[in-house]
């Protein structure tokens, strides 16, 4: 459900048609070609507007997100500028200076682009592929499983829980993303397992 | 929330204590300024500073962290005594009137049945007089010393005022004040809401604070109604999501429970889930949880999940301590019992209690695994950053494994806020590098170890290798694949046992809500309470209509909201014993003679008889409860405690130190300071311009609030000798900081007990990554206790000692 219509495609043509109308009438029609042709397109003009929601608090604030390049004809594309989402019932456009400004967390400096691993006693990251990460995670994980995996307690009760690794789940993800990461952790019989509304 | 944010405007009178939402939620404090201008409403801000909350507050009461339940039973103390109670709506609608068993009592701050060795109490007295045909007895004229009201008048009554500025440090002019505001709302036609976040959860007793305020609001019939509820702001946009999911070690999704280990099989586990109603008639509506528990078990496990091995409940893990949180995982990691650690978008370096523990802990690990679209300090704990992350790398054999994933821009799905909607959101960017969706990250791993298993076998691989995984792609399940899972499907076709020619339910078919559920195995829901978010009728998170007829502020056809689509939680309530709203101006449902209908989705029975089923319909009293039996366990009725590390001795207590009953591992009470080496009483806090510590990475607001600082009063100011700008030192017993000290008006010392007591405020967003300047974090100080029911660690009271410094050499 992306915005079909662009709000600021429609005004800006909107007005467009006022200037034309008003020069036009009074014979001014090269003058108005002209002028046209020396404003520079407006930044936002050629921009695909996709609907989101702000990942810090709770409240959920409505945004708008404008990128060049169109994920939907297989395009990549780069979000240009944030705004508020003036439909939302709740935020109706305004953000605060956190949603204000989430354009710079998308293009954080400190945004990760690799897997990386850091070896035992190194002091370095090192980048690897993710073929190279994963093989090892399932592998770390698999190991430890089966090594400390408790099947039956101490009086045959069948308890099969594992309590030697644990996983801290995010609070920003999204809903599908709990649910795959529950079923994964749940699966292996993981019990270490908490997220961050405690904090 | 049991409201909405867009329901606040619908008040009369906002309560903001336990949080700052001016600050903290300011695009959702927008729906208290409605109020205000438009209503005439009036805002209480309670809290140890003067915050901007408090800037625009028509009554400001300051009171020393810590000491909210002495407070509101203080201001449930005035109600009763001066008879601002709502009766019809207690009489009705709470457990008042049942008679409580022989043998419940509470003296010197405990309750019957305490074992101090255990710091735990034997419940079996906590709980309600039976009659002979099974049902909780009652005495509806109130008469009875035994019955719930009688105890509680008692119980609240040592409150005075005189008793609360004692411990809380309000002055009781400003006390009564407030308690003359909200009692005012015990009419029928005047409403409260109670907004509230981590300033009342980050306690020992933080859910007894909450329980509090829940109390007072069902006195004064302020639950179930538009404009009143009980409204948890939450932190991160998905937190209630995540928690609604069961992301959390005895949790399964939708607040089921995972077995423990005397529950050996199916049988034994539903044993205590009957959930048999204690008055005729009523809802009592967990009694379909077995409906709730079979369908998640065949969406986990799909055909493996027969009836003949009890829906694989075997390949449920069974606990054998209460909860493996995120406290004990650190304590477990501390003493050398863990292994492997996986965060995913967290970062509990900075997030947990006392840093030094955190960092030795995380340091005994084989291996860390991070997942995250920032650079954070838990997958740099082993990085020397000089002062700030005193680390010698060489030492630390953990090995790391840091995985970029993508961020809110770049992924698709939804989220839950805190009004319980599930909206859903779409990419508008490509992710940066090589970075991945979570879903991708986790089904890779679930592939590789599923390979692995097939190929070498190994423990218990049964569960693993038998995983329900249907998507198109196993590697990349897609966000709509995983929200129909989550909704629920019909499995097998069920024949209409009316007519075999025709199906109630159709193989392949979403389910239209939980209603439709089966214990039989023919449907599956990955999550009951979501169910409804994807039924046939499509994606109802995506939707955007935001009409809202009448401007009651439901927005019915904005998104979803859980349960089925319901904007007000016991809305059922906001109605009398006929169906008639309480008050006409605020109508949200009634009874037509034949059904419930109005503005919300009924939160009953809709063709439930308004005399006879009653609103609580999750509860099997029918009512909801005063005294909560025993379901908490720190006692039926909250009472005062003092933080562990608290300023003063407690004066209704005083030979008990903090919650009685809080869980605190070995050697972390030799880690608490008493007031004479730490005499300045500190809390955490947050700042508008920043998000925990995750806006830090973002220029602008590194740019806004670029610098770690604490804050201090002039007297302390002086006192001391600190200057403003200058810099300090604070240090508890765990740790110490460094910061440029604020002095300001907007603390002021308190007088608690005769003694005056110095606030110091810490906020919490500074580390050594990112683009703002390095700082310390209030875990560097705090202590390592949490809330004696959910484990939330006390961040909001602690005690610290303070210096000015010369400014160090950068």
């Amino acid at each position: 459900m992306n915005i079909e219509l662009s709000r600021r495609r429609f005004l800006q043509s909107a007005g467009a048609g006022v200037v034309g109308t008003s020069l036009g009438a009074f014979g001014f029609g090269d003058v108005e070609s002209a002028y046209a042709e020396m404003i520079r397109p407006f930044k936002l003009a050629g921009t695909k507007e996709t609907r989101n929601t702000c990942p810090y608090c709770s409240v959920a604030c409505g945004v708008i997100l404008y990128s060049q390049g169109d994920r939907s004809k297989g395009d990549k594309a780069k979000i240009v500028h944030i705004e508020g989402d003036p439909d939302h019932p709740t935020n109706r456009g305004t953000l605060c200076p956190k949603g204000a400004a989430l354009l710079d967390f998308v293009q954080a400096e400190t945004r990760l682009q690799y897997p990386m691993i850091r070896k035992p006693g190194s002091s370095k990251f090192e980048r690897v592929s993710w073929d190279q990460a994963l093989d090892r995670v399932a592998k770390l994980l698999k190991e430890d499983r089966d090594k400390n995996f408790i099947a039956k307690n101490g009086d045959g009760v069948t308890v099969n829980r594992w309590t030697t690794t644990g996983f801290l789940a995010a609070s920003a993800t999204t809903n599908e993303t709990a649910f795959a990461t529950y079923k994964v952790v749940r699966s292996a019989g993981m019990v270490v397992f908490d997220n961050q509304a405690r904090v | 929330m049991t409201n909405s944010w867009t329901d606040i405007k619908n008040t009369d009178l906002v309560v903001i204590m336990g949080g700052n939402a001016a600050e903290a939620h300011p695009c959702g404090f927008k729906w208290v300024v409605e109020a205000k201008a438009h209503r005439g409403a009036k805002l209480i801000v309670v809290d140890p500073r003067f915050t901007r909350s408090a800037s625009v507050s028509d009554l400001y009461a300051p009171i020393r962290q810590g000491t909210d339940i002495a407070f509101l039973l203080g201001v449930i103390n005035h109600c009763i005594a001066n008879d601002k109670v709502q009766w019809d709506y207690v009489k009705a609608y709470t457990n008042a009137t049942y008679i409580v068993k022989e043998g419940f009592s509470y003296k010197d701050g405990l309750f019957a049945g305490y074992d101090e060795a255990k710091r735990d109490y034997n419940r079996s007295s906590w709980d309600y007089d039976m009659t002979a045909e099974g049902f909780a007895a009652t005495d509806p004229s109130l008469q009875n010393p035994r019955c719930v009201w009688n105890l509680l008048k008692a119980h609240v009554a040592t409150y005075t005022p005189e008793m609360v500025e004692r411990i809380c440090g309000t002055p009781k002019d400003k006390f009564l004040k407030v308690c003359q505001w909200i009692g005012e709302t015990s009419a029928k036609n005047k409403v409260m809401t109670s907004m509230y976040a981590l300033g009342w959860t980050q306690h020992s007793k933080g859910s007894q604070n909450i329980r509090a305020m829940a109390m007072l609001q069902l006195i004064l019939g302020n639950i179930g109604v538009r404009g009143g509820g009980m409204n948890a702001l939450r932190g991160h946009s998905n937190i209630q999501g995540l928690t609604d999911l069961g992301l959390m070690s005895n949790l399964l999704p939708g607040y089921l429970t995972l077995p423990v280990e005397r529950e050996a099989d199916l049988n034994t586990y539903m044993s205590t889930r009957g959930f048999k109603p204690l008055q005729p008639n009523q809802m009592s509506y967990w009694q379909n949880y077995k409906k709730f528990f079979v369908s998640f078990q065949k969406s986990m496990w799909g055909a493996a999940a027969t009836k003949d091995n009890d829906f694989a409940y075997d390949y449920l893990p069974k606990l054998d301590v209460p909860s493996y949180d995120v406290l004990r995982a650190f304590e477990l990691m501390h003493q050398g019992k863990m292994n492997g650690y996986v965060c995913q978008g967290f970062n509990p370096l900075l997030s947990a209690p006392n840093r030094k523990k955190l960092t030795a802990a995380l340091s005994n690990l084989k291996f860390l695994i991070t997942m995250d679209p920032l650079d954070t300090e838990t997958a740099r704990f082993w990085d020397n950053h000089g002062k700030y992350n005193e680390v010698d790398p060489t030492k630390i054999q953990t090995e790391v494994i840091q995985l970029p994933s993508t961020c809110f821009a770049e992924d698709e799905g939804s989220l839950t806020n805190s009004g319980r909607w599930l909206q859903w959101h779409w990419p508008g960017g490509d992710a940066p590098g090589e970075a991945k969706a979570d879903t991708w990250i986790m089904a890779q791993v679930y592939l590789r170890l599923k390979a692995l298993y097939e190929k070498e076998g190994g423990a218990f691989a049964d569960p693993i290798v038998k995983l329900h995984w249907p998507y198109k792609e196993a590697g990349d399940p897609k966000p709509d694949e995983l929200a129909r899972e989550i909704n629920g499907y019909v499995v097998e076709d069920v024949p209409d046992p009316n007519d075999s020619t025709k199906k109630i339910l159709e193989k392949g078919k979403q389910v239209v809500s939980f209603a439709v559920l089966r214990d039989d195995g023919s449907t599956a829901c990955g999550c009951w309470i979501y169910s409804g978010c994807f039924n046939e009728a499509g994606n109802n998170m995506a939707r955007r209509d935001n009409t809202d007829p009448d401007e009651t502020g439901a927005f019915l056809k904005w998104a979803f909201s859980w349960p089925v689509n319901r904007r007000i939680l016991y809305n059922r309530a906001s109605a009398d014993l006929e169906g008639k709203a309480w008050d006409p101006t605020r109508k949200l449902i009634e009874w037509d003679g034949t059904k419930w209908a109005g503005y919300d989705v009924p939160d009953i029975l809709p063709t439930a008889k308004p005399d006879v089923v009653m609103p609580f319909i999750m509860n099997p009293e029918g009512v909801s409860r005063l005294f909560t039996r025993g379901l908490m366990r720190d006692g039926p009725f909250p009472a005062h405690y003092e933080p562990f590390e608290s300023p003063v001795v407690n004066p209704v207590a005083p030979k008990i130190r903090g919650n009685p009953v809080a869980r605190v591992f070995k050697g972390d009470m030799e880690q608490f300071g008493d007031s004479k080496e730490f005499p300045y009483a500190a809390t955490s806090y947050r700042l508008t311009e920043h998000f925990h510590f995750w806006t830090k990475h973002v220029w602008v607001n590194a740019v806004m609030q670029p610098e770690f600082f604490v804050e201090v009063s002039e007297q302390l100011a002086k006192e001391k000798g600190i200057r403003s700008g200058g810099w300090v030192r604070v240090w508890s017993k765990r740790g110490s900081v460094q910061a440029k000290a604020v002095v300001t008006k907007r603390i002021v010392p308190l007088t608690c007990d005769g003694k005056t007591v110095h606030i110091v405020g810490i906020p919490l967003h500074w580390g050594f990554m990112g683009a703002a300047r390095k700082g310390f974090g209030p875990n560097s100080l705090t202590p390592f206790v949490g809330d004696a029911n959910i484990e939330t660690p006390e961040y909001k009271a602690f005690l610290v000692d303070i210096e000015p410094i010369p400014e160090p050499v950068a």
